[in-house]
């Protein structure tokens, strides 16, 4: 290094590959003083301007700020604020056209002038070698100083290096043509330049500083080198001028001869080089206390006449530079931001000026043409040795092309810092810069593609995993209870309890037909029921408890889990419960007697309902209306009346213990329901603290669904009342009842409906929500039907009341008997529709439900899923039909 | 209002294709005027031949593969190559000649690869090739400078003895390379090699009068003219320097080696270099781009192998030129060249 450091002061250069002569034209714009322009109205200062992240915005719209009062925060080592171009309000903050080739809206602040350009406080700190270093950096950070070079790489970064600084570099090579910005800040501002140096030696204890300018810059060496007469290690080195000397990794190694290694920064190898514009900002920062806010522009191109270098506050929108410069308005077709070789295009007038805007050249149709047609590469070679990172742009070129990605990289494609040198040699006109950005945008893309599928597959292999524990999980319990289920029936004189269960079936139907005479006895016998009111609270109780167990459990995995567990019990139990019910009702026939304590209890059910917004309570709804979807199909089994006992046998039979209820079950159905139930038992059966919460559970809903049943109930016996009571003009009584039906069954009706939307809205899967949303569709249709039963049954009752003082008896008699013989009718349609679909129907929701729990467990088996919801949504119509029939 | 939008860079160095091909073509001027003034109006009438057939055949191929016409035929590129085979073939060689190496060139060569750039073989060295295996005599019958022709021939004869074979009094061409000496005149190259083989030594064939000097007559002036355009090609910086003097150097090192071994045996350096198409083809031929190896360190070893092979075929071989062989052979070898010569990418540490 010590030699390295001798050869440069004793002014040896080396050279880099490559490198192109472009017309220079700097003579356009260098001639005259640096200017300012008037203020514009308003300024967008784009929120982000530098590599790095994003900052928190500190002002708000409305908001008045002096010039220099800072616009955004700076929160980490990587970001520099933005300050108020001049004092004014701020006005709209929001994505902005912005000075990037595409021109993508970039969120950025507005500031309408207010036309003082008053200051904030401001605090030099020309003293700034009494602070500690850390402070000076920090100061240069909070002015907001970025490369104003090209990259808008945060300046203090640099100055914070890993390795002790050998050589401070400091770049006012300015090797693209047209660009004057730096040259003239160095003729105008040599010294300022200096004291910027100063602070960054200070920082950085560099054993020597280079000062690197192009030898077509005479005055500015001239006056850098009067500017650092005397100070014994800065030295100017003049460079001759080839295109691009001024690349930050071109001009280390002609001033050093070292290249910056691949995947490394000119400070690893104790090089830190500062771009002159940067460290005139630097110099501003900590001598006046001035933040960036401005910067020299150069304003430039044959179609300007008045071309030259411009003062131009950070966020000045081109229209504004353009409307005070001379310049032939009908030709600016184009405005280049940066240099020919590097510029690019901007899209429109709006776009502002930043950091890094250090030149926009507007140039004429015949000093830039436009570029021809691309012609078929000849294999020149020219590209090659024009290429200073010794590249072989043609075979990068060819591969790009050809898309062939990973060989374009074995050429090193990234290593290409698009100079343009290649481009601008090429005889055939290829593009070859544009071709190698979508290159690396395209390789950059699939990376990150390629990132996302691995993530991605992690997911899907953890899934699998998971899956298969579960499934194995499910097969062991599978295998345990199939075998508890063994031995109980070894023990059990299971033959029988089959015999007696088709016996059951046989006699279920007998009785149908005698149903209608059980209701009037019911209605007869009809008194209040405690019992059934202390069960219901204790449902109620029960499932508070429910919600608790499910709330307490913390984990939302978990509470899906349960959830989804909670589903599929439901649908189970209210199978069973229709089964197990219509099975009992006809082997131990029970006094059906509490159709009025039903009656009574229904109102409550919206009470019930009532929306908690819990996800426990999500669940119970959505069991709830499950289980009635499946109700519906009881119903088609059963009639009304039979139903109404039969709910009242559940209702008995609720105090039981739910064993027997999977034992009947299992005796009764078929293996899904099997697997269901032990998929079901096995879920509760480890800890003994679920199977309670479990059991609990399963009343809850029973007992809900129990309330629910007796609404149907209600109706039914509403209907058998009226075609029995009717004929002996038991008017008052009649209407009474159908009153309360009819209050119950419209109460209960939007309550439904409501509680069905909720359900749709909670429920995850939209699929299955729509099969649902099908399922409380048909339920209220066919509830309003009922009611419209009901209320027909009504004014007919009121007629009939009216009619009876006078000859109407007869009347009435010949209306009951029209009554009767639709009552009859009905029942009869439903008898036959309802017992072949509805028993075909069970069938089918049992498949239904299990593929349904199923997909609870393993939410991503979609094809079940869907079938599922096709099923249902296909019964869910079928009832409906059935209904409307 | 939105700008017009653009990729950089937005300056472009001002040498196209088209010029390039062009600056080449003028190249070849003082070498084609300096091969009429000795061996006649011929090469002036292959040079119609060949290039208008060139142009034909481009269009027709691109018209048939779908291509934009006017762009390609524009690029020079096909008047070019049938240039470099016009000045190859013997002045006085019969029309289809010219005309069957040119389609050939193109439609075969050059097009049926894909066109311009995508063609692994030099198309005039391959149709060259094609031509000489093909025809051997016609492509051999050189005529003798003119100063040492007996019969003089005027524009109209020659024009009739390349289309009819015969001149306007009936001479054919055969006796059109009689020499003064009554002995059928060849190249020098070629003399050398047929005396050599006869059991003559070099320097007796010196003496013949076809040699001026011990330098081939005319042969000299010729290959001084291609020289002359090849340097203004290099300062021009149209082509590189690496070829031409790797191939010269390897071919002259060689044969001066030799003829420090066995003086008798072989031509001098100077002969070998001045002779036949060594001059035309380090600066002509090996320097195409499109076939040539490209890069830097690939180009000394692509003009080296060329020169080595140029001198093992005159040597030992039976043919007594050899650039058009040595450069087919070089040809195939570039893929290889280009890969194993990558230069070492910035930053990338020495390899
Ligand atoms: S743009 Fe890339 S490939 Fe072309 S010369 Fe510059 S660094 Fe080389
Ligand atoms: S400069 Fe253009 S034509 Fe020449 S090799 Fe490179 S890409 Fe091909």
């Amino acid at each position: 290094m010590e030699s390295l450091l001798e050869k440069i002061k004793a002014g040896v250069l080396w050279d880099f590959p490559g490198g192109v002569h472009p017309p220079q034209r700097k003579k356009l714009s260098n001639q005259t003083e640096i200017s300012l322009l008037p203020l514009a109205e308003h300024y967008w200062v784009p929120v982000k301007q530098h590599i790095g992240a994003v900052n928190h915005i500190l002002v708000a719209s409305g908001d008045k700020v002096k010039k220099g009062q800072a616009l955004t925060a700076f929160n980490d080592k990587m970001s520099v604020p933005v300050h108020a171009p001049t004092s004014g309000t701020i006005g709209k903050i929001e994505p902005h056209v912005s000075a990037h080739p595409s021109g993508i809206p970039a969120l950025s602040i507005q500031i309408i002038a207010d036309g003082l350009d008053e200051w904030c406080e401001i605090s030099p700190k020309i003293h700034f070698r009494t602070l500690p270093k850390s402070d000076v950096i920090g100061f240069i950070q909070a002015a907001g100083v970025a490369g104003l070079g090209g990259a808008a790489f945060p300046t203090h970064v640099k100055q914070t290096p890993n390795q002790p600084c050998e050589i401070l570099l400091i770049n006012g090579v300015e090797c693209e043509p047209y660009i004057t910005s730096d040259d003239r800040v160095m003729r105008e501002h040599a010294d300022e330049v200096i004291h910027g140096i100063e602070v960054l030696a200070y920082i950085l204890e560099p054993k020597l500083v280079v000062i690197a300018i192009e030898d077509n810059k005479p005055e500015a060496i001239n006056a850098m080198e009067a500017a650092c007469a005397g100070k014994a290690n800065f030295v100017v080195r003049v460079l001759p001028t080839k295109y691009p000397a001024g690349g930050e990794k071109q001009i280390i190694q002609v001033i050093t001869n070292m290249e910056v290694p691949k995947g490394k920064i000119s400070a690893d190898i104790g090089v830190v080089s500062q771009n002159v514009g940067t460290v005139y900002a630097i110099y501003k920062a900590i001598y006046l206390g001035e933040p960036l806010i401005d910067r020299v522009v150069t304003v430039t191109g044959e179609n300007i006449e008045t071309a030259g270098n411009y003062r131009l506050p950070i966020g000045t929108p081109i229209a504004h530079v353009l409307n005070h410069v001379k310049h032939d308005n009908q030709h600016n077709e184009r405005v280049i931001m940066g240099g020919p070789m590097m510029g690019f295009t901007v899209l429109n007038k709006q776009v502002p000026v930043t950091k890094i805007t250090n030149c926009l050249l507007i140039p004429t149709q015949q000093e830039l043409p436009d570029a021809p047609p691309e012609q078929a590469c000849i294999r020149c070679g020219e590209c090659a040795d024009a290429c200073p990172a010794s590249l072989l742009p043609q075979q990068l070129y060819w591969h790009s092309k050809a898309k062939e990605h990973d060989k374009a990289q074995a050429y090193n494609l990234f290593d290409c810092i698009e100079c343009g040198a290649c481009a601008f040699v090429c005889p055939s006109d290829i593009p070859l810069v544009q071709y190698y950005r979508q290159t690396k945008a395209e390789i950059r893309e699939a990376n990150e593609e390629k990132i996302k599928a691995e993530k991605a597959k992690e997911r899907f292999e953890t899934r699998n995993a998971r899956l298969e524990r579960d499934k194995q999980e499910r097969l062991d319990k599978h295998k345990r209870s199939a075998e508890l289920r063994k031995q109980s029936l070894n023990t059990d004189q299971s033959a029988q309890d089959k015999i007696a269960a088709a016996m059951a079936r046989a006699k279920a139907k007998k009785a149908q037909k005698n149903s209608t005479n059980d209701i009037t006895k019911t209605d007869q016998n009809a008194e209040p029921n405690t019992l059934e009111n202390t069960t219901l609270e204790n449902s109620a109780v029960e499932k508070n408890a429910v919600e608790s167990n499910i709330s307490q459990s913390n984990s939302p995995i978990k509470n899906k889990a349960q959830e989804a567990i909670a589903r599929a019990k439901a649908k189970r139990e209210a199978k069973l419960n229709n089964n197990a019910s219509t099975e009992e009702q006809n082997t131990t026939a029970p006094p059906s007697h509490k159709v009025e304590s039903d009656l009574d209890h229904s109102p409550n059910e919206p009470v019930e309902a009532d929306p908690i917004k819990s996800k426990a309570q999500a669940a119970i709804a959505r069991a709830k209306a499950k289980r009635e979807a499946k109700l519906k199909n009881a119903d088609a089994t059963a009639t009304n009346s039979q139903k109404a006992s039969a709910s009242d046998s559940a209702s008995q039979k609720e105090a039981e213990p739910k064993p027997e209820n999977q034992r009947a079950a299992t005796l009764t159905h078929d293996s899904t329901i099997d697997s269901n139930n032990d998929e079901i038992a096995s879920t509760v059966s480890p800890i003994k603290l679920k199977a309670q919460a479990a059991i609990a559970r399963a009343k809850a809903k029973k007992a809900a669904k129990l309330a629910e049943e007796s609404k149907p109930a209600a109706h039914s016996s509403a209907e058998s009342d009226k075609t029995t009571l009717e004929p002996k003009t038991a008017a008052d009584q009649t209407d009474e009842q159908v009153d309360e039906h009819l209050q119950t069954s419209t109460t209960n009706e939007p309550t439904e409906i409501s509680e069905a939307m909720y359900q749709t809205e909670l429920e995850i899967d939209p699929i299955k929500s729509k099969a649902q949303a099908a399922i409380a569709r048909a339920k209220a249709k066919r509830q309003q039907k009922m009611a419209e039963q009901a209320s027909v049954t009504q004014p007919e009752n009121a007629k009939a009341e009216a009619n009876i003082q006078f000859d109407a008896e007869a009347k009435s008699r010949a209306k009951a008997a029209i009554e009767r013989a639709k009552a009859r009718r009905d029942q009869a349609n439903q008898l036959a529709h309802g017992g072949e679909t509805g028993s075909s129907s069970i069938t089918n929701t049992t498949t239904a439900s299990s593929l349904d729990s199923e997909s609870g467990n393993s939410e991503d088996e979609n094809a079940n899923q869907v079938k599922a919801a096709k099923v249902k949504a296909a019964l869910a119509k079928a009832k409906a039909k059935r209904q409307k029939s | 209002m939105s700008f017009k939008l653009a990729s950089s860079p937005h300056t472009r160095k001002n040498n196209k294709t088209a010029f390039v091909m062009l600056t080449v073509m003028s190249a070849c001027i003082p070498g084609i005027l300096t091969q009429a003034y000795f061996f006649g109006f011929g090469v002036f009438i292959q040079l119609a031949i060949c290039m208008s057939v060139a142009l034909f055949t481009e269009y027709a191929c691109l018209k048939w593969r779908n291509k934009p016409i006017k762009r390609s035929l524009t690029d020079n590129s096909a008047l070019l190559t049938g240039l470099l085979l016009a000045v190859s073939i013997p002045p006085l060689a019969p029309w289809w000649i010219g005309a069957i190496g040119t389609l050939f060139a193109i439609a075969l060569v050059k097009q049926a690869y894909g066109g311009l750039g995508q063609n692994i073989f030099n198309p005039a060295m391959a149709a060259y090739v094609l031509l000489l295996v093909s025809f051997p005599l016609s492509m051999t019958s050189w005529l003798p400078a003119s100063s040492l022709m007996v019969i003089d021939l005027n524009f109209y004869d020659t024009l009739s003895t390349i289309l009819t074979g015969y001149t306007s009094q009936g001479y054919s061409l055969e006796q059109l390379r009689s020499g003064i000496d009554g002995l059928t005149m060849a190249t020098p190259l070629d003399a050398i090699k047929t005396n050599l083989l006869a059991g003559y030594t070099y320097n007796e064939t010196l003496s013949l009068p076809i040699f001026d000097n011990g330098i081939g007559k005319g042969w000299f002036y010729v290959s001084l003219a291609y020289l002359v355009g090849g340097l203004y090609l290099l300062k021009k910086r149209i082509i590189k320097w690496q070829i031409p003097v790797s191939f010269i150097g390897t071919l002259g090192f060689l044969t001066l080696v030799t003829q420090a071994v066995n003086a008798d045996g072989t031509g001098s350096m100077l002969l070998h270099l001045t002779s036949g198409a060594t001059c035309f083809a380090a600066f002509f031929i090996l320097t195409d781009p499109v076939s040539a190896a490209t890069t830097n360190k690939g180009r000394l070893i692509y003009g080296a192998l060329i020169g080595f092979l140029v001198f093992i075929i005159r040597q030992f071989g039976g043919y007594p030129d050899a650039v058009a062989f040595a450069v087919l052979l070089a040809n195939m070898t570039v893929p290889l060249i280009d890969y194993y010569t990558q230069p070492k990418v910035f930053g990338h540490g020495d390899k």
